[in-house]
Order: C-alpha cells, then structure tokens, then sequence
C-alpha cells in the first residue's frame, strides 16, 4: 500500500483522490482559478480544501517541481498525480491543468486583436496583474510556515531565503546560477544538520 | 507567414532543447524564444509576442500556455500543438522520471538533505516572482492593491477568483 508521506513531514494529509479522473477534474477547476499562475489556487486547492497534501509536502513537491527545467505548476501536478495513480494519475492531473485552459487562451487570442486597444480592457488587465503578484507573495507568507519543522532551523532558513529573494529579485542573477550555488550551500547545511546513520548516499544534487 | 518542414523541424527541436533548460518555467526562457520566432524566422511580430503573454497571463491556467498562443499566431492550431508538445515533452518526462526517483529514496540523507535546504529557496523565489512582477510598472496604486490582495490570500479564505474580479474591476474603472 502507498503511504501519501515524504519526510520532514509533521502530519500527514488526511484525504487523497478516489480516481484519476477525481485527479483531471480538482486541476481543470484549480487551473481554471488561476488567473495570473497557478500556482496560489493549487495551494489552497490542494492543502486546504482538498487536503490531499499538507503544507510540508506542498513546499517538498515545489522544490521537485522549481528546480527541474518546465513549467512549476505543470511539474507539480505530473508528481502530484504520479503519487496518487502512477503515470495514470500524472496524465489526468496534467491533462486537468491543461486542457480547458489551452481551448479558453486560444479563443481569447482569436477575439484579442480587437480590443487590445481599449482602455477598459488594458485596465482591468493590469489590475488583474496588481492582484496575482498579491496572490503569489501571500502564497509565499503561508508557505514560510512550513519552515518551522525544517530540521535546518528557522534562522538557517530565514538566512538563506533573504540571499535567494535578495539574488532574484533585487540583484537580478540567474535563476540557474542562484539556484546551484545557494542551493548547494543550503542542502549541504541541512545534510550536516540532519542526523548521519539513515543514509548510505552521497550529496548527489 | 507559414514556415516550411524544415524549419519546422528546427523550430521542435529548438523547443525540445529549450524545454530542458526552462528551470524555473517556461518564462526564464523567453529571451530566446524571442530571438528565434521573431528575429530569426520572423515568424511573428513583436507585438504579437507581447500579446501572446498578456494573453496567457490574463487567461486562466499555466503561463506556459503562453508558448500555444505564440504556435497560433505563427501558423495556426497546427504551429500551437507542435509547440506545446515541444516545450512540453522533455521536462514533463525528466520531472516524472526524478520525482519517482526522489520517492524511491525519501529516507537517504541526501534526499532528505535537498528537500530541506531547497524549501527555504522555493519560498523566497515565490516572494522574488511577486516583487518582480509589482516593480515593474509605475505608481503606487497598483502596489496598494496587490499589498491588499497578498494580506487577504495570506490571512483570509477569500475566493481567489472574487479577488482577481475585484482587481479588472477597479483596473477596467481607471482607479489604477
């Protein structure tokens, strides 16, 4: 029987899917919120109302999903797919993701052209825009909760997520260079912290 | 405006490849997107580069959408699969692929090791993805909204969709 745990979890999510079609349908409706990313409705789809994955396992499966080449959001819903259903389940949770949208952009594009220009529209484009940066930082805020059963300890966290936002966000590197450089410091600090004997593996990332 | 076999051919390839170097989503490879479909094939303009990510963006679903709308405007349902596909196909299976890997051995201290260290990261990149997108346009208007759409996201069980409705309302008004 598969279990629905990963480690450094402090609980484990108490409901999973009952189909791979219950998969398809919970991320066509998640994906269909997500104006702007995805990202914060699959939070709050996935960990609070549906309760398939706590918060642990959400931030566990973002890191899978952010550090390896593609989309976040579509990598995200392949694994959590796979967790439940196998290659099945993954196909269903990423095809939900996909699908409805991919019909809807394309009918946008075709009816764009014309009002592009109008001011009503690039308004409330923009104001759509102003409210999905809110949807993604609040995101992150709930997130960071998930940091207080980090065997790394919170002022470890704290250190190496002010470096990450202030590499990213002010300073403009490249994702890829913040992610092997920080990353590997952050990974080697927690492979010391974490207690030796469990594991016969070297850092391999 | 249609390429030929060929270049489609080059342009899936082109794709495949950069669909494995998108760490971080399909966004961070952008810039050369832009320089293959606009300045070397001059498949589409720039402006209908730019109107394929607001679209995207305005639309529900994932931002790599964005990549389907591109194929559209270039040639059509036919430019928009072969697109997707191939932006699609390498890092869907590579992410497949590690996620089962990483499953298998949840207890080694590597493994466990890179979830730990990398959470702290994923998190501050969530925050960075905000900043960006809220300082890249002028005024404090639209900084007050998003700061309201952040603490009631973060505190309140708001429905995303009356926030995101409540942001083209005010924007449609002018207010920002």
């Amino acid at each position: 029987m598969r279990t629905v745990s990963l480690m450094i979890q402090s609980s484990v999510a108490p409901a999973r899917p009952s189909s791979a079609k219950d998969l398809f349908l919970a991320f066509s409706a998640l994906a269909l919120q997500g104006f702007g990313g995805v990202l914060a409705v699959a939070q709050r789809v996935l960990c609070e109302q549906r309760r398939w994955l706590t918060k642990e396992e959400f931030v566990e499966i973002l890191a899978v999903g952010q550090v390896l080449p593609g989309p976040n959001v579509c990598n995200v819903a392949l694994i959590v797919g796979d967790r439940f259903f196998g290659w099945r389940g993954a196909l269903a949770a990423l095809a939900g993701m996909m699908t409805v949208p991919l019909v809807i952009v394309l009918l946008v594009t075709a009816v764009y052209a014309q009002y592009a220009m109008h001011p009503a529209v690039a308004g409330a484009l923009k104001g759509m825009g102003a409210v999905a940066a809110g949807l993604i930082v609040g995101t992150g805020f709930k997130l960071a909760g998930a940091l207080r059963v980090n065997p790394m300890g919170l002022p470890a966290c704290a250190a190496v997520g002010v470096c990450a936002f202030a590499a990213v966000a002010l300073l403009r590197w490249p994702l890829l260079w913040v992610l092997v450089a920080l990353g590997c410091v952050s990974c080697f600090y927690a492979w010391k912290r974490l207690r030796p004997g469990a594991s016969p593996a070297p850092e391999t990332r | 405006m249609t390429p030929a076999p060929v270049d489609w051919l080059a342009l899936f390839a082109h794709f495949l490849l950069l669909s494995l170097l998108s760490i971080g989503g399909a966004i961070t490879v952008l810039p050369d997107m832009h320089r293959v479909l606009v300045g070397q094939m001059g498949l589409i303009s720039d402006q209908q580069f730019n109107a394929a990510i607001a679209i995207a963006q305005a639309s529900p679903g994932p931002n790599v959408l964005f990549v389907a709308v591109m194929g559209y405007q270039a040639a059509g349902l036919v430019g928009s699969a072969v697109m997707l596909t191939a932006i699609m196909l390498p890092s869907t299976t590579l992410a497949l692929l590690v996620a089962r890997w990483a499953r298998g051995r949840r207890e080694w201290r590597a493994v466990q090791a890179f979830k730990a260290g990398m959470a702290p990261i994923v998190i501050a990149l969530l925050l960075a993805a905000g900043w960006i997108l809220s300082v890249g346009t002028p005024g404090w208007r639209h900084l007050l909204l998003t700061a309201t759409a952040t603490l009631l996201i973060w505190r309140t069980r708001v429905h995303v969709l009356v926030l995101i409705a409540a942001g083209a309302v005010l924007g449609a008004m002018g207010w920002i």
